[in-house]
């Protein structure tokens, strides 16, 4: 029995021993100078919006680049700011832009904000005749979120929609209870439109809603909307289209109706004015094909990088995903970035620099 | 034994008493200094709010106003809710597996009641919203509106979403830890209890209620205090089905919000200090409801303890 155990316990420390070798011989030699500034390990987090593109982006960069490891984690564009205030995180993704006072805090210096993609978000409904494309204007749309409006069959929406018949059914409003840049989005359009909105709630990730349910994510909103009969609520673009849902025609600032897809919303980004350091709201763009709630969702990285490898990798990565990468969003339902911007993105990621050398070649 | 042995085992006890000592208090330390931390972080918030903070129901944001009392009566009414119906039913399941059922029925029924402890707070939750929901919307609370809709609990639309969804959520939630408790404790009663009631002449319900019940009293406020410390701090599954709204509403039709939800839910996009330390003052709010909801659990059970603990027959 004694002898056994020894047997055993001798077999064991030899398969560790000769698994732990097998491990060490691949290092023997010595990574070449060139070798060690190409690989850079890189982590970034913020909004789970974007989280979907950038999965596939980092899939298809590793491809050509296996030695960049690029981590992104979904956490919510207000963790990616703090963290990348913070500097623990290479990189941060968010759909709101930062404030004066969340830039002023930023421990790494100057912050630029990168857009990185467009996003629409509809205003999706669940009706037992399932009208389609039903018209929504700006100010009933504030009403039914303000809980004035309670019923389908209210003049207002009657009006908006000849000839569709619309129930007499209770109006249930589906929101988000998880802080997120959609809401944002939404809520800095109705602000924008509705004086009233803009007063009594205003806009922000997490909201006071004066009516309606509370889902968690897209998804959980979703299901509320797919659940309950009468429901209204605003969801991301993708989500819209992957779950079938109906969603409405919005009338944007020159009067037309339209409905959200990739094409509006790119309209939505060309026709606006774009500041310098990019944090810009596109919500109610001008354009006549414009739709009217869209948004950006903005990388944010340091002008003034610490290791010249990590920010070589970095401006690279960002340069190929705003360039190559964008070929990619079509497919997940996000909006190309105009080609103007990519080109006014392209000089902010030559001013990023490491020791006053600037690192995008 | 010679004296050598003797000093031996003395000395091997006492670093046994002392490991052992250290083991639990590091448990109270623990939690001590998990308490200390969040009143830390909350103070901020405590600062700006003071004690409106728990009185006050407005939850802004945007406004930086913050309020824990929907969310305080949120968590207690879904709790107490949950209560009111896993207590009775889980104390039914135990005396089923215990003193009537055979023995094929008791192995495979107490399994399973035991298997709805395993299954993940989430799943819970997609079932809600997908099954339980349309289910309240289109049949239980509009039954219930038409029955006792002149009670203020029973009026409203039912929209399936809201506080009756959260409960009865929970509910299922802490059913198995109830029926598992109370049938542990009620096995372990001596059959001469039984016995003697039943040479009384005793019929097996009356057994039950003078022999059993009160020998298990005890063990079985426990597992009730045990199931409402779970529906305390319940997630996922409350905040998918219970509407997330924080509002104070009479009825139970209506949508409600609780303390660990809108932790899960805000915390992540807390992106200013006040609304973070917000969060974490309702986290150390929960905190301490819990440990004040255990407290009383144990002086109830200590005094119910102290009683007699055989029933009277007639």
């Amino acid at each position: 029995m004694l002898i056994r155990k020894c047997r055993f316990l001798v077999c064991l420390a030899a398969i560790v021993l000769t698994l732990s070798l097998t491990g060490c011989g691949g290092e023997n030699k010595e990574p070449t100078a060139q070798e060690k500034s190409d690989s850079a390990n890189l982590t970034g987090s913020g909004s789970s919006f974007v989280y979907p593109l950038l999965n596939q982006q980092i899939e298809e960069y590793r491809k050509n680049h296996p030695k960049i490891s690029i981590n992104y984690q979904s956490t919510g564009s207000g963790a990616g700011i703090k963290q990348v205030s913070e500097q623990t995180i290479d990189f941060g993704a968010t759909d709101g832009p930062m404030t004066d006072e969340q830039l002023k805090s930023a421990k790494g210096g100057n912050l630029l904000h990168i857009p990185l993609t467009l996003g629409a978000v509809a205003v999706t409904y669940n009706l037992p005749s399932t009208p389609k494309e039903l018209k929504i204007s700006p100010a009933v749309l504030a009403d039914i979120f303000l809980g004035k409006i309670t019923n389908w069959n209210d003049k207002r929406i009657v009006d908006d929609n000849p000839g569709v018949a619309l129930p007499d059914l209770q109006i249930t409003v589906a929101h988000r209870s998880d802080g997120s840049g959609t809401t944002y989005i939404f809520s800095d359009y109705l602000s924008t439109i509705s004086p009233e909105w803009g007063e009594k709630v205003g806009k922000g990730t997490s909201l006071n809603w004066p009516a309606g349910i509370g889902g968690k994510g897209n998804s959980g909103v979703a299901g509320v909307i797919q659940q309950t009969s009468g429901s209204i609520g605003y969801l991301e673009l993708a989500y819209a289209v992957q779950n079938n849902l109906t969603y409405a025609l919005m009338k944007n600032k020159e009067g037309k109706w339209t409905a959200p897809s990739l094409q509006t919303t790119s309209a939505a980004a060309a026709a606006a004015t774009i500041p310098e350091d990019m944090r810009v709201s596109i919500v109610n763009a001008p354009g006549a094909e414009a739709y009217p709630i869209a948004g950006f969702a903005w990388a944010l990285i340091y002008q003034n990088q610490t290791d010249k490898a990590k920010g070589t990798a970095l401006v690279n990565f960002i340069n190929w995903a705003i360039h190559d990468g964008q070929a990619l969003s079509e497919g997940l339902h996000y909006a190309k970035l105009p080609a103007n911007l990519v080109s006014r993105e392209e000089g902010m990621l030559k001013t990023i620099t490491f020791e006053g050398e600037p690192l995008l070649k | 034994m010679s004296k050598k042995l003797r000093f031996k085992t003395s000395l091997g006890d006492q670093f046994l008493r002392l490991v052992t000592f250290l083991m639990a208090f590091s448990v109270l330390v623990l939690m001590a200094w998990m308490g200390w931390q969040m009143f830390d972080a909350a103070r901020p918030s405590i600062h700006t709010f003071g004690i409106g903070f728990i009185t006050s129901r407005v939850w802004d944001p945007v406004k930086e106003q913050f309020g824990a009392l929907p969310f305080i009566y949120g968590t207690l009414m879904t709790s107490l809710l949950a209560l009111l119906l896993a207590a009775p039913i889980g104390l039914g399941v135990a005396i089923f597996l215990n003193e009537m059922a055979e023995s094929k029925f008791r192995a495979v029924i107490g399994f399973l009641v035991e298997m709805l402890a395993a299954i993940p707070s989430v799943v819970y939750g997609l079932w809600g919203i997908f099954v339980l929901a349309p289910w309240l919307r289109e049949t239980v609370e509009p039954g219930l509106a038409k029955w006792l809709g002149f009670i203020p609990l029973f009026q409203g639309t039912p929209v399936g979403f809201g506080m009756l969804a959260g409960g009865l959520i929970l509910a299922m939630m802490i059913l198995p830890t109830i029926a598992a408790i109370s049938r542990e404790v009620m096995a372990s009663v001596p059959n001469m209890q039984r016995e003697a009631a039943l040479a009384l002449g005793a019929t097996k319900w009356e057994m039950i209620k003078v022999a059993v019940l009160p020998y298990a009293k005890t063990g079985i406020m426990g597992g009730i205090m045990l199931g409402l410390g779970r529906a305390l701090g319940e997630t996922m599954a409350v905040t998918m089905v219970i509407g997330n709204r924080p509002d104070i509403l009479p009825s139970l039709f209506a949508p409600a919000y609780s303390m660990a939800a809108v932790i899960a839910n805000e915390f992540t996009e807390a992106t200013y200090d006040l609304y973070l330390s917000a969060l974490v003052e309702i986290g150390f709010i929960l905190f301490g409801i819990t440990l004040v909801l255990n407290f009383l659990a144990r002086l109830l059970v200590w005094s119910v303890a102290r009683g007699p603990k055989g029933g009277n027959l007639v």
